[in-house]
């Protein structure tokens, strides 16, 4: 039962693609249109949640398209890690379009033309996400980022305004630029190995040489690198995507980088195991946290702001991944999805903001909190979850990391657990320069000149005003979404739980190895991989890989001599009992 | 492996071209950068099938290291499509830029200026030259462009767009 349902994994993507083509046919009918894409994405949810019920329990599940066996055919592997950001972000991209639906409805003008484009293309960003997440090959990974980036494309240049093609060419030609990078590696990798299934990598690209992997592993990591929006690659990130309409920023903001995120957790997990350059990822980690967060600081325009908090966050997720234990590496699941969320949110927020006070600019805000305390209500929380104070969901994260850091006890991971610290008061900082300026105080106090919208005669007048400008259909869909954060606190044991067992699987690797290889294994390639399934079986029964929790993990899985010595010598001594 | 060294000297060639025009300020560089550099990674891909061979329909005479191995074509395809859609994309987008400031390079972003006087890093003058007219078809098309262009302004300004805010917000500043 657990496997007939996990093999509709595959319409994860195939719904919202199903979605686009018919919201493509019904470009005329602006409601079918809505219609379509809403039931496409609750589906979708629908489908992810029960997927995430099988795996919770069940572990990694493979389905290989078309019939065609591991390392010859596709595979859609879903594993924990995969099911949990499926589910995360199905849920994210389903509140966004409620809440792009709600600001369409709100706003009265007639533009058919952009809408007609922007269902349609918001499902093909999340057919591409979620195939970015399923993929179990480098190229349909690729393949995955090239159907989101697209998409993401023309969403962000939606209208053609002139300040979002000047926006959007940067953010094509980077993006490009960064494909062209992962292109090359998949060549280079695939010239080094002959394939590119990540699972058969997984087993094959220990055996190379060292200089060789290790060029292979930093051109992976650059190009993944320049998407997450890791310091020294990260500067297009806010020149790009504050232009774009609040809706679709947020989405941007919650899902595109964490897609990068992603690819390098797998890169570090499955492909290149090992702590071979754990000290520069931290580095890099490090820097992306202060830079990111001092070029926060320095903004007045919210989405901006928001912008580089979203690059320093990214240096928290990077300084989990390379910590290459259990813990930091559960963390930093569990913080991808609290991340997300909260980035979301947060963009969310400020489209409500902008659209109350006619800017985002905090120079020219100011008492946003006596006249919709909804609205400050909405922005508090997940802002405070963003600097990660204590009851909510983003401290639990970073305290996990923390731990990792410290349990590690180098020079190297204290500076990281220090800098982490520091970035967290600093993010405090920022939010709370725009809680007392836009919020908190009048708004003839404004640096600049306020915006008319905020100077009503009486606050009877400011009050009624707040129905026109916050209708109910974008206020609840952000509502649900802070409702969320909250509830990544409220369960935070379980999903820890979770999270750690995510992490578990990913550094033993047999789950996701057996799973690929394992219980399918179809007659042509059975000679060939039975190797493999025994060297899985010795490892899964001793259970040696991630025992200790604290320690650094040793890769248990590699295919190396010692594994394939282990079996002969058994056999020779039942032969000397006989 | 065996590799052939005519495509591999051309492909070195086109990543050194490509990196080179990509440099540029000019759009239209930049853009023909990157079909350059796309071509040198589908001659990167195809090189990793190695040496030519036969076509890999199954023939059990014929033993496997005769056959060519198809699977980096079929990659190259998919790598082809996907750049064809880009480039196009990117065509469209100078297009417009072009059509919307008369401009063929790219704009320093507002805030970013912004940021930098704060600073005292902003320098006028250098900044300057980013304002002139650069696109050689100025005078052909003049009479077009501005026909084009005005109309267009003047609708993007009055759209209730919370995305253009802050842009506004600047223009109607200064």
């Amino acid at each position: 039962m657990v496997t007939e349902l996990l093999s509709f994994t595959p319409l994860a993507v195939l719904i919202p693609f199903f979605g686009a083509a018919f919201a493509f046919a019904f470009y005329r009918n602006k409601s079918t249109q809505r219609a379509i894409a809403i039931g496409a994405l609750i589906l979708t949810v629908i489908l992810e949640v029960t997927l995430l019920a099988q795996v919770w329990y069940g572990g990694a599940h493979a389905v290989h398209l078309a019939g065609w066996p591991a390392p010859f055919g596709i595979v859609m592997v879903i594993d924990r890690f995969a099911a949990l950001m499926l589910v995360v972000s199905s849920i994210i991209t389903l509140c966004v379009l409620l809440y792009a639906v709600g600001q369409g409805a709100a706003e009265e003008k007639e533009d058919s033309g952009p809408v007609s484009i922007f269902y349609p293309t918001y499902l093909i960003l999340v057919a591409g996400v979620s195939n970015a997440f399923l993929a179990g090959d480098l190229f349909n990974l690729y393949v995955g980022f090239e159907i989101f980036l697209t998409a993401s494309y023309v969403l962000l240049t939606l209208g053609g305004g002139e300040s979002r093609i000047r926006a959007g060419v940067t953010y094509v030609v980077v993006s490009i630029i960064s494909s062209m990078l992962f292109l090359i590696a998949i060549g280079m990798i695939y010239a080094a190995t002959g394939t590119v299934n990540l699972a058969d990598l997984a087993l094959k690209l220990g055996d190379l040489d060292l200089s060789t992997q290790l060029i292979l592993h930093v051109m992976l990591l650059v190009a993944f690198g320049i998407k997450a929006a890791v310091f020294p690659l990260a500067f297009w990130l806010p020149d790009s995507y504050p232009t774009a309409p609040a809706p679709v920023t947020a989405v941007f903001a919650g899902l595109l980088t964490k897609v990068g995120i992603y690819a390098i957790i797998r890169t570090e997990t499955l492909l290149f195991p090992g702590e071979r350059i754990n000290t520069a990822l931290m580095i890099v980690a490090a820097l992306t946290m202060i830079v990111g967060i001092l070029g926060a600081l320095a903004q007045a325009d919210i989405k901006r702001m928001l912008s580089f908090t979203l690059i320093s966050h990214i240096g928290y997720l990077v300084f989990g991944l390379a910590l290459s234990s259990i813990i930091g590496m559960a963390a930093t699941i569990y913080y991808v999805a609290h991340h997300i969320t909260i980035q979301t949110t947060l963009f969310l927020v400020t489209g409500l903001i902008e659209r109350r006070s006619g800017t985002s600019n905090v120079l020219r805000l100011g008492g946003l909190a006596k006249i919709s305390p909804v609205l400050g209500l909405l922005f508090f929380i997940p802002a405070m979850n963003l600097a990660g104070i204590p009851p909510f969901s983003g401290f639990i994260g970073k305290l996990g990391m923390l731990q990792g850091g410290i349990a590690e006890n180098t020079w190297i991971t204290w500076t990281l657990v220090f800098a982490s610290v520091l970035t967290s008061l600093l993010t405090l900082m920022a939010v709370a320069r725009i809680w007392t300026r836009g919020f908190w105080r009048k708004p003839e106090d404004a640096d600049e000149a306020p915006e008319r919208q905020l100077m009503s005669k009486t606050l009877a007048h400011a009050r009624a005003a707040n129905k026109r400008y916050l209708p109910m259909s974008m206020v609840a869909p952000t509502a649900a979404l802070v409702a969320m954060s909250l509830a990544f606190t409220v369960f935070a044991g379980p999903l820890m739980d979770f999270s750690r067992a995510a992490a578990q699987d990913m550094y033993e690797r047999t789950p996701y190895l057996e799973a690929v290889f394992g219980p399918e294994r179809s007659e042509g390639v059975r000679e060939e991989l039975e190797d493999f399934a025994a060297t899985f079986l010795i490892d899964y029964e001793t259970g040696d890989g991630g025992a200790a929790e604290h320690a650094p993990v040793e890769t248990s899985l590699q295919p190396d001599d010692e594994a394939a010595e282990v079996v002969p010598e058994i056999t020779d001594e039942s032969d000397d009992h006989r | 492996m065996t590799i052939n060294l005519t495509l591999l000297i051309l492909m070195g060639a086109l990543f050194a071209i490509g990196i080179y025009l990509l440099l540029e300020r000019s759009l239209t560089r930049v853009l023909l950068g990157i079909i350059l550099i796309s071509n040198a990674v589908n001659l990167l891909l195809l090189q990793t099938a190695g040496r030519a061979g036969l076509a890999p329909l199954y023939d059990p005479e014929i033993p496997a290291e005769d056959y060519l191995d198809p699977l980096p074509q079929a990659l190259l395809l998919t790598a082809i499509v996907i750049a064809f859609a880009l480039v196009s994309f990117m065509l469209a987008l100078i297009y417009r830029s072009w059509v919307l400031a008369r401009q063929d390079e790219l704009a320093d972003d507002e805030e970013d200026r912004r940021v930098a006087s704060y600073a005292g890093a902003y320098d006028a003058e250098e900044d300057a030259s980013a304002e002139d007219e650069t696109t050689e078809f100025a005078d052909e098309t003049d009479a077009v462009g501005r026909a084009m262009l005005n109309p267009r302004r003047g609708a993007d300004e009055d759209a209730p767009d919370p995305g253009n805010g802050p842009a506004i917000a600047e223009q109607g500043e200064r």
